[in-house]
């Protein structure tokens, strides 16, 4: 336990000293906060011509303007988390410091979850920037919180999963922008496999549209906690920390 | 013929059975440890092993397979057949034991250019388990020692080439471990630091025990007690140094520059008479200027010239302005010890087993055999 805090402050350490962790907060704000405005801003003109035309249809913040919005960070997060993984394993092992933790006395698991933990935490912390627009709307609005907390819990649990899978494409390269592009090619492929859904129905698209994370997102930007979709992403947590494992093992008889 | 036949195979048998005794006081053992990678055998079968204190010096030419042996006994790399233990624990079914008990410097200092010195020495005690006031103090205590004080507060990645080695000497002995295990520890050191860091190793030697890496032959003399030379992943020799010193200069080469006496040299007659000198082999011109030439003379097997070979310049009526013995090159020791003498590594072969598990019996042999001007 104590090794893996130790791994985890030393990643988190090695992000904010670097201009990589600022740079993706800066990055993610700034798409996030464009996404807000425009999403608020169609709002308040829609509600206008309401008004305007004297419609009865009820506005409803978290229906118009929080679940779109989360669904769009789940796409968003798609493209920043081969950023936040990319150096985990494939840096230490191109400056040799993999020789260090490796000889240290810390289980393999340990430091994969210790770099695991530290790189979910950046993830929560371009989630806070997020947060800080939904804030907004709690000053001027009277949105329901509940459904907004579980599309946060979503969000971790999906970004998790493709954290975990970034992971281990890290341990396979000792390149940096090998395991940075092979990881959002992966990121887009569980995206775009919901796809298929659209215009077929058959077993090998159900399959597909199974394994995108995108689709297992939707009820939880709903606000509704099913469980086959938790167990989809703890399931893809394990299996891409599993792996990692693995692959530390055999980089050990590889290397 | 019988008789050796016999206490041979009664080594053998003790080798392979060790007492309880000397099991104890091995620090590390290694038994038929083979390293293959896809193409090429880095470490054939070597066997050997380090009695508690020493110093052990790991001497083998580029490639000879020394950072490979040392990755298995740190745990990094497993074994492809063949054991090894450290401080009794082995190093695949025990590796958390192992790693708990070493400090290990690897060939390039594992450092994360992004941390300052101190925080990184922080970093790597807390993982080897220091913690609190113990922490603090042994930070302190390595940065004395190897000298990084002074670039406390520096990014690791903006350090020079010496100060990132003493950085990564100072985290192997930050936990102090047991075993020490240092992949060319002086690479890239300056001649002070160089010193100081052999110093340091001496002083840690007694209750640590240490291998060190190297291809540079003074150093181990300098440093270490035992050696054990390696090529192409076997395992040359073990022995003492001073018995190694023994053998490399049973045979000497050397250099003297002659100047004659007012008036011009005439090298080939130098030369010649050099050659008259007993026990020389061979002479050669290495460069020649007005006044004087350079010469290096080779002796042969068993024959000490040098003192000879002064009194015959002298006598002759030239000046001697220098005269040193050549050292002897690794390459050398190596053909000595591998090439045509078999006998010669025959000879060498059969101490060696005893020596690093009878470090008493070697010394005695071994200061026998050394030089007395040494
Ligand atoms: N990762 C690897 N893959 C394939 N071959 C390797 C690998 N590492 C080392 N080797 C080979 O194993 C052999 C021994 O290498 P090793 O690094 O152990 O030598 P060394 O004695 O440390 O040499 P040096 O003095 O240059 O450091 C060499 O022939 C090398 O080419
Ligand atoms: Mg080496």
């Amino acid at each position: 336990m104590r090794n893996i805090w130790i791994i985890c402050r030393k990643e988190l350490k090695s992000y904010f000293s670097s201009p990589i962790a600022y740079l993706l907060l800066t990055m993610f704000a700034l798409i996030f906060g464009f996404f807000f405005w425009n999403a608020v801003g169609f709002f308040v003109v829609e509600g206008a011509e309401m008004q305007m035309t004297g419609q009865m249809g009820t506005m409803n913040i978290n229906d118009q303007i929080i679940r779109p919005l989360l669904d769009n960070a789940s796409v968003l997060g798609l493209f920043f988390i081969p950023m936040i993984t990319m150096r985990l394993f494939a840096e230490e092992k191109r400056t040799g410091t993999i020789e260090l933790l490796a000889t240290s006395p810390v289980r393999d698991i340990e430091i994969i979850l210790g770099k695991w933990f530290a790189a979910l935490a950046l993830y929560a912390c371009l989630l806070l920037c997020s947060a800080l627009n939904f804030a907004f709307l709690f000053r001027y609005g009277n949105p329901d919180w509940k459904p907004l907390a579980i599309g946060y819990l979503g969000l971790l649990l999906q970004a998790g999963g493709l954290l975990a899978l970034g992971t281990f494409i890290s341990t396979l390269t000792r390149n940096q922008i090998i395991a940075g592009a092979a990881t959002f090619g992966l990121c887009l492929m569980l995206w775009v496999f919901a796809w298929v859904s659209g215009y077929d129905s058959a077993t090998w698209a159900t399959v597909l549209a199974y394994l995108s994370v995108v689709t297992h997102f939707n009820f939880f930007g709903e606000g509704v906690i099913h469980s086959k979709d938790a167990v989809f992403y703890l399931t893809v947590i394990f299996l891409g920390l599993f792996f990692t494992a693995r692959s530390m093992e055999s980089l050990r008889w590889r290397s | 013929m019988q008789a050796v036949n016999a206490a041979r195979h009664l080594r053998a048998v003790d080798n392979l059975l060790p007492t309880q005794s000397n099991f104890l006081s091995q620090m590390i053992t290694v038994q038929d440890l083979t390293r293959k990678y896809a193409h090429t055998t880095a470490v054939d079968h070597i066997s050997f092993s380090v009695a508690k204190g020493q110093i052990v010096g790991f001497l083998g030419p580029n490639g000879a397979g020394k950072t490979t042996t040392m990755r298995m006994l740190t745990c990094f790399l497993p074994p492809t057949s063949g054991t090894a233990a450290v401080a009794g624990f082995d190093v695949l079914e025990q590796s958390l034991e192992v790693r708990k008990h070493i400090g290990y410097l690897p060939e390039t200092p594992p450092l994360y250019p992004e941390m300052e010195t101190a925080e990184y020495l922080r970093f790597v005690g807390r993982l080897k388990g220091l913690k609190g006031v113990e922490l603090d103090k042994r930070v302190d205590y390595v940065c004395g020692r190897c000298a990084v004080a002074d670039v406390k507060k520096k990014l690791l990645g903006k350090l020079s080439k010496g100060y990132r080695q003493r950085v990564g000497l100072a985290q192997a002995i930050l936990h102090n471990p047991d075993v020490l295990i240092l992949d060319e520890p002086t690479a890239g050191l300056d001649p002070k630091q160089i010193n100081e860091t052999r110093d340091l190793i001496k002083d840690l030697a007694g209750e640590h025990t240490i291998i060190l890496s190297t291809h540079i032959l003074p150093e181990v003399e300098q440093t270490c007690e035992h050696v054990i030379i390696i090529n192409k992943g076997r395992v040359v020799a073990t022995d003492s140094v001073a018995n190694l010193q023994g053998r490399a200069r049973d045979r000497e080469t050397v250099v003297l520059e002659v100047a004659g006496r007012g008036a011009p040299l005439d090298p080939a007659r130098v030369q010649q008479r050099l050659q008259r000198v007993a026990g020389v082999a061979q002479v050669r011109i290495k460069n020649q200027r007005n006044a004087s030439a350079v010469f290096e003379a080779e002796s042969r097997r068993g024959e000490m010239v040098r003192g000879d070979l002064a009194r015959a310049v002298i006598e002759s009526g030239w000046d001697l302005n220098e005269l040193r013995p050549e050292a002897m090159s690794l390459e050398e020791i190596f053909l000595q010890l591998t090439g045509s003498d078999s006998a010669a590594a025959a000879a060498g072969k059969q101490p060696s087993e005893e020596a690093a598990s009878a470090p008493q019996a070697a010394k005695e042999s071994g200061a026998a055999a050394k030089e007395p001007q040494r």
